[in-house]
């Protein structure tokens, strides 16, 4: 059934897609290449080959940004993967409520990333805000803004509000997308719903988690605008991520080729995870 | 274990909501009384930030310009990208691994330095300042992401209802369109969502290729960061009111996300 049939003719399905794409990439990353090679002055410039790279690389602040990168995105993983799959299995199956499930779970990904800093701002303040009040209402000493745990909390609790809503409905449309004899087959075996989920809704749920790890990880790898708006990277450096420090390169010193090698180790970094975590995913699955 | 399920999903939405409501009560507040002390609801409610954001064009001509180009995205990019994605999940062909993977390596650049090129570019072949230069430009993420997506679910139908349709004597376009699609409706549901939501947010290009004629909501919002601080009822109004459209979207697509498969149709 899965056997594919080889066919060069296809390519003629994926030719627009690829222009498309092409047409807006190509130029571009080369173009950031060429900065990264040279010393650029006002009008002219000097190729001075992988000295950028040497000198990114060495660079401490990259280093210390780039150990936070990952235990954040890691973070981030653990909690919103499974929690989104949870989410998808709790809610209701069709009918009304599940309509306004699915409108409800979409807000927090519509709203713009930088409104989204600015709501846990203000939400999280101790003085003003329904969290902040809250949280030291009941006693526990909470403030964002002076300690750096707090601070580094809240960052990830806002991008498992933000995000996690992405993995649900990923996951609620590829539940949908099983049919109903499995359950029947299910039922007649009298399987738990244990191995109702291991066996049948888990391997069916596999592209649409490929997808939602993909996502998740790239996406919070380069997150920028949340944090920036509710913390500005502190207290401290415990929120500074790695496009923070990369911004803060590129526009704050106008040291464009730096910047550029920055922006180049920085891609390949996020596409080398992605590609061990497709290959190995793609491989288990040839295994079987 | 249905009632646990019903009381999970609400403590969920319970979260959820929450700050979603304290963004709601900010925009009715004053600024004087959201950063003067907590209120849990307006003691004095008005309707003066969105009265500011519906008379004054600069404003709401904003919300416009993201509709425009984030539809044009959305047509783009599942029309390209149902085709493309038929073709990965059923055919072998030279280079299609590689091909597959880089697509979605175009999401993974931070797009800081980017930015100049990509101006460069768009200001060369004269499209600067249109919506379909930031229709394109979204392209870049948008089509990688519904074609990964498409495929996933185009590989769940099976075969078999290929064949039996050639065998029936279907031509290829009219089996795309009048079986295949309507098999895979959530998934298009959940694509078109998903083009529209990633388009909708991302700010840096859509900022960096317009100046005035296309100038997106998320741009004119920071305008309320200003001089004497920052105008926070008129920056939560703003924010409202960015949610409203995709809910829509999200409204009229809601039957195809939560009907998946009508196997048997063949």
């Amino acid at each position: 059934m899965n056997l594919k049939v080889k066919n060069n003719k296809a390519w003629f399905l994926v030719l627009p897609v690829l222009a498309l794409v092409a047409f807006s990439a190509i130029i571009p990353l080369m173009t950031v290449v060429n900065y990264s090679v040279q010393d650029i002055f006002d009008n002219s410039s000097v190729f001075v080959g992988t000295e950028w790279y040497r000198e990114i690389l060495n660079d401490p602040r990259l280093q210390s940004s780039l150990i936070r990168q990952f235990v954040f995105s890691g973070a981030v993983l653990l909690v919103e993967i499974p929690l989104g799959i949870l989410v998808a299995l709790m809610m209701p199956k069709s009918g009304r409520m599940a309509s306004l499930c699915l409108v409800i779970l979409a807000m927090p990904l519509l709203i713009p990333w930088n409104v989204v800093g600015t709501i846990w701002q203000i939400f999280g303040r101790a003085d003003i805000g329904l969290m902040g009040a809250f949280l030291n209402g009941i006693g526990i000493d909470y403030n964002y803004a002076s300690n750096p745990i707090d601070a580094w909390l809240t960052v990830l609790l806002m991008d498992v509000w933000h995000w996690t809503s992405l993995v649900a409905l990923l996951c609620y449309s590829g539940l949908r997308a099983i049919p109903d004899a499995y359950y029947q087959a299910a039922k007649i075996d009298q399987a738990s719903a244990w191995a109702v989920f291991r066996y049948i809704q888990l391997p069916k749920l596999r592209s649409v988690l490929v997808i939602g790890i993909l996502l998740r990880f790239m996406d919070s790898f380069m997150i920028y605008a949340e944090p920036f708006v509710l913390t500005g990277g502190g207290p401290g450096n415990s929120t500074t991520f790695l496009s923070q420090t990369l911004t803060k390169m590129a526009i704050g010193q106008f040291d464009l080729g730096p910047a550029a090698a920055f922006s180049l180790v920085y891609f390949l970094i996020v596409l080398l995870v992605s590609w061990l975590f497709f290959t190995t995913i793609t491989h288990l699955d040839n295994k079987k | 274990m249905t009632k646990r399920k019903i009381i999970g999903i609400s403590l969920y939405i319970f979260f959820i909501m929450l700050p979603i409501y304290w963004l709601v009560m900010m925009s009715f507040k004053s600024n004087e009384e959201i950063l003067g002390s907590l209120t849990y609801w307006p003691v004095s409610f008005s309707l003066d930030n969105y009265a500011t954001i519906f008379s004054d064009p600069s404003w709401y001509m904003g919300y416009v310009n993201s509709m425009i180009y984030v539809i044009m995205n959305v047509v783009i990019t599942l029309l390209t990208a149902l085709p493309a994605a038929y073709a990965f999940s059923r055919y072998r062909f030279l280079g299609d691994k590689h091909l597959f993977f880089w697509l979605l390596t175009n999401k993974m650049a931070p797009p800081a330095v980017f930015l100049l090129p990509f101006f460069q570019l768009y200001s060369s072949v004269g499209l600067f300042d249109t919506h379909i230069a930031v229709a394109l430009a979204h392209c870049l993420f948008s089509v990688p992401l519904a074609v990964w997506i498409l495929e996933g679910f185009m590989s769940g139908v099976p075969r078999e209802i290929d064949e039996t349709a050639y065998i029936d004597g279907y031509s290829f376009p009219r089996f795309f369109i009048k079986i295949f699609i309507p098999m895979i409706r959530s998934a298009i549901g959940v694509t078109a969502f998903f083009s529209f939501m990633f388009s909708w947010v991302e700010l840096l290009m859509a900022r960096t290729l317009t100046s005035i004629e296309a100038k997106p909501i998320g741009a004119i919002m920071t305008r309320t960061i200003g001089g004497e601080g920052v105008d926070w009822g008129l920056l939560a109004a703003a924010g409202v009111l960015t949610i409203i459209p995709g809910c829509l979207v999200v409204w009229f697509v809601r039957h195809h996300i939560a009907k998946g498969f009508a196997l048997g149709r063949v």
